[in-house]
């Protein structure tokens, strides 16, 4: 595929603790990783879906003044964004593997509409639903 | 910072409330005292509470009352088990109670709720099922015993108290 969607961001409260959570504890690889100056571009991927990616960015200068910035980290903290959606083929595995790396878990899996969802949160407070893949 | 409004909450306490929230969502049934949702937050019971309703826009014990609605509502929908099951699955001490909150809160009975429920069939699957149940949340911006009081007038015809 040559043409679509390559990266949606998120916004996260720290970079390098964003990195560790989606690279250590979800299994993402990272994809990107430059600064120059206080910026810093930082993408991360699924290592099933190499033609997307994730990026992991931090409110602030010098894209976004400091008052817009705060409210940014304080939607983010809120768990106010858009909710995430992530596939997996066993959705009870995935979640004692990530439960086991001390991942927040906002509900464990349920049974329900033919499928099992758990849902998660980022350090940051993103929120994640965790859906099994329907066969 | 020329906004007039109460200052800005710390991203970290709003975090720590966040997750306040997210105990009462994983487990409306059961009980959340200021004194539990205070400890999972980290943060006193003398501030808890005003610190959820500056974050959330609605005080702690009203959020519990509307996802409990909004569990009940989903129960009704897609399940057969009786009204009495849900309201003690949902953790309403007594029938009456729950009856009598749900229809203040939907401004309708439960059994009616599911009746509508029903004829109105339509595809949930295609929403994540937590989505779905988010956009069908009771919208309880005022507190209960308020919508009570302004069904009361609207009953008892124009109010004689002063607008405004």
């Amino acid at each position: 595929m040559s043409q679509g969607v390559e990266v949606v961001g998120l916004y996260v409260r720290d970079h390098d603790e964003a990195l560790a959570f989606y690279v250590e504890k979800l299994g993402f690889r990272v994809h990107t990783d430059v600064r120059n100056g206080d910026y810093r571009w930082l993408t991360v991927q699924h290592p099933d879906q190499p033609s997307f990616q994730l990026g992991l960015f931090t409110p602030g200068p010098p894209v976004l003044d400091a008052e817009t910035a705060q409210t940014l980290r304080a939607i983010v903290a809120k768990g106010a964004m858009p909710p995430l959606v992530l596939v997996v083929d066993d959705c009870r595995a995935a979640h004692d593997r990530m439960h086991a790396r001390g991942v927040e878990f906002t509900q464990e899996p349920i049974d329900r509409y033919g499928t099992v969802d758990a849902g998660f949160r980022d350090p940051s407070g993103n929120g994640w639903k965790m859906i099994q893949a329907r066969r | 910072m020329s906004s007039g409004g109460p200052p800005s909450q710390d991203p970290e306490l709003l975090r720590r409330l966040l997750r306040a929230k997210d105990r009462m969502d994983a487990a409306s049934h059961e009980d959340w005292p200021v004194r539990r949702l205070a400890h999972v937050s980290g943060v006193s019971e003398a501030h808890f509470a005003r610190s959820f309703k500056q974050a959330f826009g609605i005080p702690p014990h009203r959020y519990l009352l509307t996802r409990r609605i909004e569990r009940a509502t989903a129960l009704l929908r897609d399940t057969d088990q009786p009204i009495t099951e849900i309201a003690f699955d949902t953790g309403w001490e007594s029938l009456g109670t729950f009856g009598r909150t749900f229809r203040d809160i939907t401004g309708e009975s439960p059994s009616a709720i599911r009746a509508q429920a029903r004829a109105a069939a339509h595809e949930p699957d295609r929403v994540p099922a937590c989505i779905l149940s988010a956009a069908h949340r009771p919208d309880l911006t005022i507190a209960v015993s308020e919508k009570r009081r302004l069904v009361a007038d609207d009953i008892n015809g124009p109010s004689t108290k002063e607008v405004l």
